[in-house]
This record gives C-alpha cells, sequence and structure tokens, in this order.
C-alpha cells in the first residue's frame, strides 16, 4: 500500500513537472515567435525584431534545454521516490 | 578528376561503410531486429534519432524553403524541433518502460483490443508509406544528377544497400548505420554552410552569422535581405504573411505529428533504462538542432547570393548579361533546376516577383543547398560530400520507415493476429521476410510515384497528429479511457483529418476532384496542412465522452497503465 502511495505521489510530481515545461514550450513557440510578436516588435536584434529570433532559433534552444532539464529533474524525483531502475 | 569520378568514390566510400557496419551489427534474435536488443547507448540513439528523422527533404529541401518563405516557415523548424519535447516528457519513457516493440502493439494492450491494434497497423502502414515514396525519390534523383546513372538503376542500388543492412540487422543494423549516416549529413551540411556565412558576414556559425552584418555594407544581413527583395517586388522575408491562426495550427500539427510518427517512437525503444529515453530525446534534438539551426541562415544567405548573382549592381543598374553567367549557373541550368528566358531581347536576365516581366522562370527551391558550394567557390570533393550527405539523409529515413511497417507486418499482423504460435525463429524470419517485400514495394513506389507523392507529407502528419498521438497519450495519461472511447476517438480524427485533405487536395489525390483550395479553405483560414492538430483535439473530446458514457477499463489494464508510470522494473519487461 505504501508503494501505492508513494508511487501517486511521483505522479503528481511529474504531473506538476511537464506542466511547468509544457507552460514554457508553448511561451516560446506560440507566444514570443507567433502569438506575442507583435508585441515584442520594438525589441532589435541584429536588423529584426526578437519574435523572429525566436521564430527561427530562440525556440529551438529553449526546446533543447527543456527536455535536459525535464530528465535531470525526474531523475531526481525517480530517486527521491525510490523508483529508480 | 572529373566531378561525377569524384562523387563516385566519396558515396562508394560511405556506402561500404554501412555494409561494414551491417555485417558488423547482424541480428540474432527478435528483441535485436526489433529493439537492437535495448543496448544502445542513449548519446547514439539520439545520433541515430537525427538521422532518422531529417529526411531527404530536411536535408536538400528546407533552407530553400525557407529562403522563399521568409518568417511563415518557421512553423517547420518549430514543427519539427518542438515534438521532441512532447516525445521526453509525454510518450517515450513510458513506452520504454512498456517494454514491448511496436507502437500498434502499445495501442493494442492498452485497449485490449485487436480492433484498436488493426487501426493502429492501418494508420502506422499509411503515414510511412507515403512517407517513405519521397525518400526513394530522392537516392533515384541523387543518382542521376550526380552519378551519371540513370534513375533506375540509382533507384535499385540504393535499395540494395537498406536491404543489405536492413534485413541482415533489423533495428541493430539500422541504428548504427544512421549513426554513421548521421555523422556523414551533418559535416556535408555544415561545411558549406560555414565557408557561405564567412563570405556574406565573416562569421563562421552560420547561426551567428544570420543575425550578424554583412561583411561587405556593414548592415544587418536580414535587413539588407528585406530590402533587395523588396526592390523586386516580393514580400518581405521577415514579415509575416499567412495568418496568425493557420500559423499556429501549423506549427502545433506539425510538433504533435512529429511526437505520433512511429518510425521516430521505436527509436527510443532500443536504449536500456527509461532514464535513458528521456536524456536520449534530449540528445536526439540537440542533434537536429545544429542542422535546424543552421538551415534557416542558409536559406537567408543562399537566396541574397542568388539575388547578389542575378543583379550585380543592384535592381536600379543593369541586370547580369547571358554571357556573364557564373558556372554554377549554366551547371545548374543544364539540370533543370534553374531556366532562364530572356523576354525582351536585351541580353540580360531580369529577376522579378512580377511573372509577366521575370525572365528567371524557373528557380527550384533546392538550388539553394544544392548549389552553395559551387557558389561558395568550394573545392569538388565539397560537391562530393553534399551528394554523399543527401543519400545519407534519404537512405538513413527510408531505413527507418521501413523498419517501422515490417515489424507491423510481421509482429502486429503475423505474430498477433495469423499466427500466435510462431516460434521466435520463425518470427524472426517473418520480420526479415517482410522487410525484403516492404523494400520491393517502396522501390516500386518509388520508379512509379503516383501523381500526388509531393502532398502526401501532409497526409502521414495529418494521420500521425490526428489519430496515433492522441490515443498513444491518453492511454499513458488516463487511467479511465477504455477500448469503445479510444478506437472511436481514432477513427473520428482519422476520417475526419483525412476528409479535410481529400476536400482540398482532392478525393484520394485525384486532380480536380476537390471542391476548396488551401488559398481559400473550407474553414476560418485553415490550410489542409495545418488540419492535424484539429483533428486531434476531435479525437480527444470524442473518446472522452465516449469513454465516460461507457464501462471503465478491467482492472488489470489499470495496473497496466499504474506500471508503465514508473520506471522502476524496466529491465525485467526486457523478458517478454
Amino acid at each position: 500500500m505504501s508503494d501505492r502511495q508513494s508511487s501517486n505521489a511521483y505522479w503528481r510530481a511529474n504531473i506538476r513537472t511537464i506542466w511547468i515545461c509544457i507552460a514554457i514550450w508553448a511561451f516560446v513557440s506560440y507566444g514570443c515567435a507567433i502569438l506575442f510578436r507583435p508585441l515584442l516588435s520594438g525589441i532589435k536584434i541584429g536588423g529584426t525584431d526578437l519574435g523572429f529570433w525566436f521564430a527561427q532559433q530562440g525556440s529551438i534552444i529553449t526546446f533543447v534545454i527543456l527536455i535536459f532539464a525535464y530528465a535531470w529533474r525526474m531523475n531526481r524525483l525517480d530517486r527521491e521516490h525510490g523508483v529508480e531502475e | 578528376m572529373e566531378q561525377f569520378t569524384l562523387n563516385l568514390i566519396v558515396v562508394g566510400l560511405t556506402f561500404a561503410l554501412y555494409v561494414g557496419i551491417a555485417i558488423w551489427a547482424r541480428a540474432g534474435s527478435t528483441s535485436e531486429f526489433y529493439a537492437a536488443g535495448r543496448g544502445v547507448h542513449p548519446v547514439l540513439n539520439g545520433m541515430a534519432t537525427g538521422a532518422d528523422w531529417m529526411s531527404a527533404a530536411s536535408f536538400i529541401s528546407m533552407a530553400g524553403i525557407i529562403a522563399f518563405g521568409g518568417y511563415d516557415t518557421s512553423a517547420y523548424l518549430m514543427g519539427w524541433t518542438g515534438g521532441y519535447v512532447l516525445l521526453a516528457m509525454l510518450l517515450a519513457p513510458y513506452l520504454r518502460k512498456f517494454g514491448k516493440f511496436t507502437v500498434p502493439e502499445f495501442i493494442g494492450d492498452r485497449f485490449y483490443s485487436q480492433t484498436a491494434r488493426l487501426i493502429a497497423v492501418i494508420c502506422l502502414i499509411i503515414a510511412s508509406v507515403t512517407y517513405v515514396i519521397g525518400q526513394m525519390k530522392g537516392v533515384g534523383v541523387a543518382f542521376s544528377g550526380f552519378l551519371n546513372m540513370s534513375y533506375e538503376m540509382g533507384l535499385w542500388t540504393g535499395a540494395l544497400i537498406v536491404a543489405v543492412y536492413a534485413v541482415l540487422g533489423g533495428m541493430k543494423g539500422i541504428t548504427y548505420t544512421q549513426v554513421a549516416q548521421y555523422v556523414v549529413l551533418i559535416i556535408a551540411y555544415t561545411i558549406p554552410a560555414i565557408f557561405i556565412s564567412l563570405t556574406i558576414t565573416g562569421n563562421p556559425i552560420p547561426a551567428l552569422g544570420l543575425f550578424s552584418n554583412t561583411a561587405a555594407e556593414g548592415v544587418p544581413l536580414l535587413e539588407k535581405l528585406d530590402t533587395v527583395i523588396q526592390d523586386l517586388g516580393f514580400a518581405s522575408y521577415t514579415a509575416q504573411t499567412d495568418t496568425t491562426l493557420n500559423i499556429f495550427l501549423f506549427t502545433l500539427s506539425l510538433m504533435i505529428g512529429t511526437a505520433g510518427l512511429p518510425h521516430v517512437i521505436v527509436r527510443f525503444f532500443t536504449v536500456p533504462r527509461v532514464a535513458d529515453a528521456r536524456t536520449s530525446a534530449g540528445w536526439a534534438l540537440v542533434f537536429i538542432a545544429l542542422l535546424y539551426l543552421t538551415a534557416p541562415a542558409v536559406g537567408a544567405m543562399a537566396r541574397l547570393n542568388f539575388v547578389d548573382t542575378m543583379w550585380p549592381n543592384g535592381p536600379q543598374q543593369d541586370a547580369i548579361a547571358i554571357e556573364e553567367m557564373p558556372n554554377w549557373v549554366q551547371n545548374w541550368e543544364r539540370t533543370g533546376l534553374l531556366a532562364f528566358e530572356d523576354k525582351n531581347g536585351d541580353g540580360r536576365i531580369e529577376y522579378w516577383a512580377d511573372e509577366e516581366k521575370n525572365e528567371a522562370v524557373k528557380v527550384d527551391q533546392d538550388i539553394m543547398v544544392l548549389a552553395n558550394p559551387e557558389i561558395a567557390g568550394l573545392p569538388s570533393w565539397v560537391i562530393a560530400l553534399v551528394v554523399a550527405g543527401g543519400l545519407a539523409a534519404a537512405l538513413s529515413t527510408a531505413a527507418g520507415l521501413l523498419m517501422a511497417i515490417s515489424s507491423a507486418v510481421s509482429h502486429d499482423l503475423i505474430k498477433s493476429m495469423i499466427n500466435p504460435d510462431i516460434s521466435e525463429k520463425g518470427e524472426l524470419m517473418a520480420a526479415r521476410i517482410s522487410m525484403l517485400v516492404a523494400i520491393l514495394a517502396a522501390t516500386w513506389l518509388g520508379l512509379n510515384p503516383p501523381g500526388f507523392a509531393a502532398q502526401t507529407v501532409a497526409l502521414a502528419f495529418g494521420i500521425a497528429a490526428a489519430s496515433l498521438f492522441p490515443a498513444i497519450l491518453m492511454g499513458i495519461f488516463s487511467k479511465r479511457m477504455n477500448s469503445q472511447g479510444a478506437i472511436a476517438g481514432m477513427l473520428a480524427g482519422l476520417l475526419v483529418t483525412v476528409i479535410y485533405i481529400f476536400l482540398h487536395k482532392g478525393w484520394f489525390f485525384i486532380p480536380g476532384t476537390n471542391s476548396f483550395t488551401d488559398d481559400d479553405p473550407l474553414l476560418l483560414s485553415i490550410k489542409s496542412t495545418s488540419f492535424g492538430a484539429v483533428g486531434a483535439m476531435i479525437n480527444f473530446v470524442v473518446a472522452y465522452v465516449v469513454s465516460n458514457a461507457t464501462q471503465e477499463p478491467p482492472e488489470e489494464v489499470q495496473d497496466l497503465v499504474e506500471s508503465i508510470r514508473v520506471p522502476k522494473g524496466a529491465g525485467a519487461a526486457q523478458a517478454h
């Protein structure tokens, strides 16, 4: 029974982590690169605006960092909850 | 030495390498054939995934698409990378824990239904077969364009090489050749890009060069590009031309389509542990990003180069005289990718957006990558390397797709539905035969490409996004989701998406049978290529409603969901 409670807490922590990552994922791509691009047009970078940079580079770089951050956090959660392999 | 001799030598060397790897990495069991024995290091699996994912289209066409599409085409860049975030968090680790061999197998077991499994097999086969036609065509074109071989001979040579390592080694052979192919393709892509960036901006890193000043005038590259192409009447490079809604949905469709494509998902079955599946997705994206961060720089710089070539002193002065055309322009004119027509007979070629007065009547987007080494004046071995790189990109993706197709046939159809008593040795033989048949079928389709081949990428992504991705996701994250809900959801998402595509592209892609066009689509401004995300939402809603109106799944299925959610015990699952 305690096993089950521990894995429930583990799953809730995982879901929380996923929501945070999804929020960042959506913010840089759908937010900065598409929806909020007009709002960011005042910020200039290399001859164009920040939204264009996010669309062509910023999102991709953020995605890479996000996956490694998620993997690192999950490895810690695995150990804390004793569910690692 | 003649260019084509050099091409032959470099391509021959890379092919010898692939065959050598195949002999070293033979598969002796079904676990090795389907999942490389689950012993692939996460970094190597990341590289293999990079090659698996980056197709002939990524290698040859993407920079050109961006060069002519500007900001709007960023959807490809974000869509084809953002899907890996979803894979890493929502699918890969749990499917690795599940510990079996195919995507339809998960759907069948989780929804305790052979019907669900069969629908997944059908989706997998349609998505993968449509995708593989483009790869086979890419192989044939590369051979006929660069190796003085006929298209047919080239296609058979490529098919033979894939057959050697895929039939012999299955997933194991494919994995290690994909690692080698990644190395070949990334070197081939990067070297010309570094030189073109150095020439135009003085910055050796193309991704940084894109946002730097030009070496000649000291103005920002993108600002200059915007000015010159608008002077010629083209739309601004950095401004948005499509609607926000369509760009949004297109990006989303590509992202969830990427995460739902079976040939990508199964790559994560090959790593030893659940934790490795997560980091391996990160490494895959690192290796993909190396090309995807370079591609927009190549696109912008190649476009600027092309305009500068056509208008050596700017559009206010005279256009280029026909006899002054550089060598590379004449070379590519011979291939038909470039075509000129001196309409006003002044001996000069004027390049304009306005079709009436434009004399550069054909500028194929693929020229932006293919002609790069010649534009930058690089030695001929670099050109040979680009040929080998394009072939590596096409062959590695073709092999991954053929693996997904053949394991669906041997494992999901033969082993699970037709002959469950088959021995492991028998299944391994069935898997090898399925692979051979899949290669022959793909080659036949490459030799007789259906007229709609170019349009089917929308179909592959639409199906993956609207039917497979939501089903797998709900199978992991909702314990309540039952077989009725999943089946109804998959069918609804699939049908609505396919019908929407057919309404715009023609029924079964037969020209003239479409009722709408993508320039004036049925719903709001949603093009048929962007509809996968809408199909996915329909799938979720239908599945939720039907599932709540019917019985909850049996206890043992709920236990299965509990168990795939935690990494512990994945090693034991290997024994299945």
